[in-house]
């Protein structure tokens, strides 16, 4: 049978459904379709093929949303008949989603106007909530597949002040930029006529008027900085370059002022509208990803708590208290830590552990914030509110408490260190010099110094390497949170990784049997009983299994936390663990196993192991050379041989690591004078991936989640993370030769100031030019190094 | 410039030109304040949140064409 994808959603169809002469993949993506299609809106499928996704059940899920003061929280605005609401929505991808999610209002009454923010993956919907609510909302997006993210993160931030200063000085800037050249334009041609004498002053003022706001507003930053600076005694690059747009400044007043020249305006204006370029640049935010989340982004907002006289209601998690009884329906997230009172749950703590198998609990089992039931609707009585649970507590470590801006030196102050003494050195060689011949000359070169000085093209160097370094490992897929993780990457000599979802995969198991052969009629009974389990175990195991015919099965039974007991064509199956089908309790070692016994006979187990991901041994030989590995596991020390034998000699192994330990490890590292790269994924990670000085999280769906961290890495790029190291390391290599460059231009510079021959149309040349060169320069050697390197 | 002109059509041609740069301030008076035009545009932009998204524009200004469509697609069945 020749396979088709889905109409809707492209995923590969197993049973086919027709409606409208298009195949769909389950009813799911059919109701959709049927939606669109009655409301005139399928024209969605234009834009992109299968753009859809199934939509989720999702019943009783957003109850939450009926208590008023949850919603008053989350909305953006509220006012009689109008309310405003931003929705995190995770599917959004492509144009066809832009289109469907901005013709709201023809699917429901109520809405007024919806608007998408495309990178951030956001929706802002503008509604009447006396005509619908905002659950209806949520369950009308959720319908049509694009459920939205809600989650307690929502709840506490509320409005958030979007930064534009930098859009301002940058306009500002390239105003007086702009007029000034224009301005200056009959200065540059020096010629004696009458009509230019005549109107000198007139021009002057004006420039001289147009570049105040480019002063004073534009270049504010770095005044500030530089300040900041000095006062905590560390010289960064700033110290010359406002020292630099000052003494300009002034000189060129005093010169208007005395007649002497025509200033450096034009190059005042050039040189600050030009750095706040490269600052622009180096600022590629990827506003889909966060980098900031905790734990808070991965709880629910609200849960369903059980009264005392039965009675449900959606409290906000924060008013959970010791003792409460809560309703934790399928795939909700346990906000607390508490004992199970359903006699049983399947718990997935994929989030917290990144294992996916998940875990079995019965009647009286404590189960842990940060797991997620899987199946039936459960109850569990809480025994700590939200702030205490065992997973929320990390969060109360130092680490997370103060984060340090710059956690460390960049580059480019470090060489400012030398850089600010040294030009003050030479500015006063030159005015010591100049002295004794004529003390106008002298002041003349003293400031020339400064300015032609004044670090343009150094400070212009990373920003732009930086910047483009960032957009190339974006479009690898590696997302770094800012330009300064570069320079970071660029001094590890440690990397630590964490085993479970982070060398292995979580996707899927590798499945292996140990014992007596299975025949092919056996195996379609094994098939069958799978069939009907629900258990994710079996799930897995179902799809393991070779494709064979169905057979009907007489009866079938689950035991919890046991197995299946089934029975077909008279001949009884037993599939479980190893002390419900051996019956003689088998010492289970360490092992995720499914024994296998039909009729009376025991035929042997299926074995679970991790699924290492592609490349992780070939990873792990190329850097070995270059780096000290480590592998931190939370898990016990089940595959240290399968390791050893697949991992490079000398990668140290811990096992049984809680959480606090993993960033103990870390700290112990970096006291030893190591800079660590933490590589991980789940949230018990999110400890280490703060302490050290790169925190690099995998992620299997950029767009979902991920914990706080620099650096994002597509899963699939993992094998390429020695590649981005490399990268990384020299982009730090043309950083440096940028800064040789503009050096150079800087001594021949210096040679003009030091003899008094600084003419303003000299400094107006050898600015921009130093600019273009250096900004050229390094765009074209980090992308050859991006292509080079393999 | 004057060796060229005899002596009354220097005048002239000073004359001219006394007039030609009292236009100059006129002149860049206008293109300054057009220039200011511009900035405060630009400033409203900004401020009105134009510049915080600059991709969803530009995928969203090509739709309205597809809903004429879809809607021509109505009329046909």
């Amino acid at each position: 049978m020749e396979k088709n994808n889905c109409f809707h959603c492209g995923l590969v169809i197993e049973d086919k459904i027709v409606f409208d002469e298009k195949e769909f993949c389950c009813n799911g993506c059919k109701t959709v379709y049927e939606i669109f299609s009655l409301n005139d809106l399928t024209c969605y499928y234009d834009f992109e093929k299968s753009p859809g996704a199934t939509p989720q059940d999702i019943s009783g899920k957003y109850d939450f949303l009926d208590n008023e003061s949850i919603v008053a929280k989350l909305l953006e605005f509220q006012e009689d008949s109008t309310a405003i609401i931003s929705l995190s929505i995770p599917h959004i991808h492509c144009s066809s989603c832009i289109w469907i999610l901005e013709n709201l209002q023809k699917l429901q009454k109520g809405i007024n106007t919806s608007q998408v923010n495309f990178p951030e993956k956001k929706v802002r919907i503008n509604y009447n909530p006396d005509v619908v609510s905002l659950k209806s909302i949520v369950h009308l997006l959720s319908s049509i597949g694009y459920e939205p993210y809600i989650s307690l993160e929502n709840y506490e931030t509320g409005k958030r002040n979007i930064d534009r200063s930098l859009t301002y000085k940058l306009g500002v800037a390239f105003f007086c930029f702009g007029n000034i050249m224009l301005l200056s334009f009959p200065e540059y041609f020096e010629v004696k006529e009458y009509w230019l004498d005549n109107y000198r002053p007139f021009f002057r003022w004006l420039i001289f008027a147009l570049s105040l706001p480019s002063f004073l507003y534009s270049a504010s930053g770095y005044y500030v900085s530089a300040i900041k600076s000095i006062k905590s005694k560390m010289l960064n690059i700033d110290i010359p370059i406002a020292l630099g747009i000052v003494v300009m400044f002034v000189r060129s007043t005093f010169d208007i002022v005395m007649d002497y020249g025509s200033g450096f305006f034009d190059s005042l204006t050039g040189l600050i509208f030009f750095m706040l370029l490269g600052k622009m640049f180096q600022i590629k935010t990827y506003s889909f990803l966060s980098f900031e989340r905790d734990f808070k982004s991965y709880f629910p907002i609200a849960i369903t708590k059980i009264n005392a006289d039965t009675t449900e209601e959606s409290i906000p998690v924060y008013e959970i208290e010791k003792g409460d009884r809560l309703l934790i329906r399928n795939q909700e997230l346990i906000p607390v830590d508490g004992i199970l009172i359903s006699d049983k749950a399947e718990i997935d703590y994929s989030f917290v552990t990144g294992e996916a198998v998940p875990i079995t609990k019965k009647s009286g089992d404590k189960v842990f914030a940060g797991g997620k039931q899987i199946g039936k609707v459960i109850e569990m009585e809480v025994l700590h509110s939200v702030s205490q649970s065992y997973l929320t507590q990390l969060w109360s470590n130092d680490v997370f408490q103060k984060r340090v801006e710059q956690k460390h030196k960049t580059i480019t102050d470090s060489i400012s260190r030398y850089f600010a003494p040294i030009l003050l050195l030479i500015a006063f060689a030159g005015f010591g010099y100049w002295i004794f011949f004529d003390a106008n000359t002298a002041f003349n070169v003293f400031t020339a110094v400064l300015i032609v000085a004044c670090p343009c093209a150094l400070a212009l160097t990373a920003p732009f390497t930086m910047g483009n370094m960032l957009r190339i490992f974006g479009n690898k897929h590696f997302y770094l949170k800012n330009a300064l993780v570069i320079e970071q990457l660029a001094k590890v000599d440690t990397v630590v990784f964490d085993k479970t979802g982070t060398i292995t995969t979580n996707a899927k198991s590798n499945i292996s049997y140990e014992g007596k052969v299975i025949d092919e009629s056996n195996l379609a009974l094994l098939k069958s009983v799978l069939r009907a389990s629900n258990h994710p175990l079996s799930r897995m195991l179902y799809d393991f299994l070779p494709e064979t015919k169905r057979l009907k099965l007489d009866s079938f039974e689950e035991i919890t936390g046991k197995g299946i007991q089934a029975e077909v064509n008279g001949i009884s199956i037993q599939m479980g663990s190893a002390n419900f089908v051996t019956e003689k309790g088998q010492s289970e070692i360490q092992q995720t196993s499914v024994h296998v016994k039909i009729g009376n006979e025991y035929f042997g187990k299926y074995i679970f192991n991790n699924q290492y991901r592609e490349g992780l041994s070939e990873l792990f030989s190329k850097l070995s050379s270059q780096f000290q590995l480590k592998v931190l596991s939370g898990d016990n020390e089940g595959e240290r041989s399968l390791l050893e034998s697949i991992l490079p000699k000398g990668t140290e192994m811990v096992f049984n690591q809680k959480p606090e330990q993993k960033l103990e490890f870390i700290k112990s590292l970096q006291e030893q004078g190591k800079n660590v790269m933490m590589v991980g994924d789940g949230l018990n990670d999110a400890g280490a991936l703060a302490q050290s000085n790169v925190g690099v999280s995998i992620s299997e769906n950029v767009n979902v989640f991920s914990p706080a961290c620099d650096a994002i890495l597509d899963a699939k790029e993992f094998k390429r993370l020695h590649y981005f190291l490399k990268l990384s390391k020299k982009s730090i290599t043309t950083i440096k030769m940028s800064f040789t460059l503009s050096l150079l231009y800087n001594v021949v510079g210096l040679s003009f100031a030091i003899t008094g021959n600084l003419l303003p149309l000299v400094a107006a040349i050898i600015m921009p030019l130093s600019t273009i060169t250096i900004v050229s320069f390094v765009t074209v050697m980090s992308n050859y190094y991006s292509r080079k390197i393999k | 410039m004057s060796c060229f002109l005899r002596s009354d059509e220097f005048t002239f041609v000073y004359l001219i030109l006394r007039c030609v740069m009292s236009v100059i301030y006129l002149l860049i008076a206008i293109s300054i304040f057009v220039a200011i035009c511009f900035f405060i545009a630009f400033v409203f932009a900004v401020k009105s949140g134009q510049y915080d998204d600059d991709y969803t524009p530009s995928v969203r200004m090509l739709f309205d064409d597809e809903l004429i469509k879809s809607s021509q697609k109505k009329s046909e069945n």
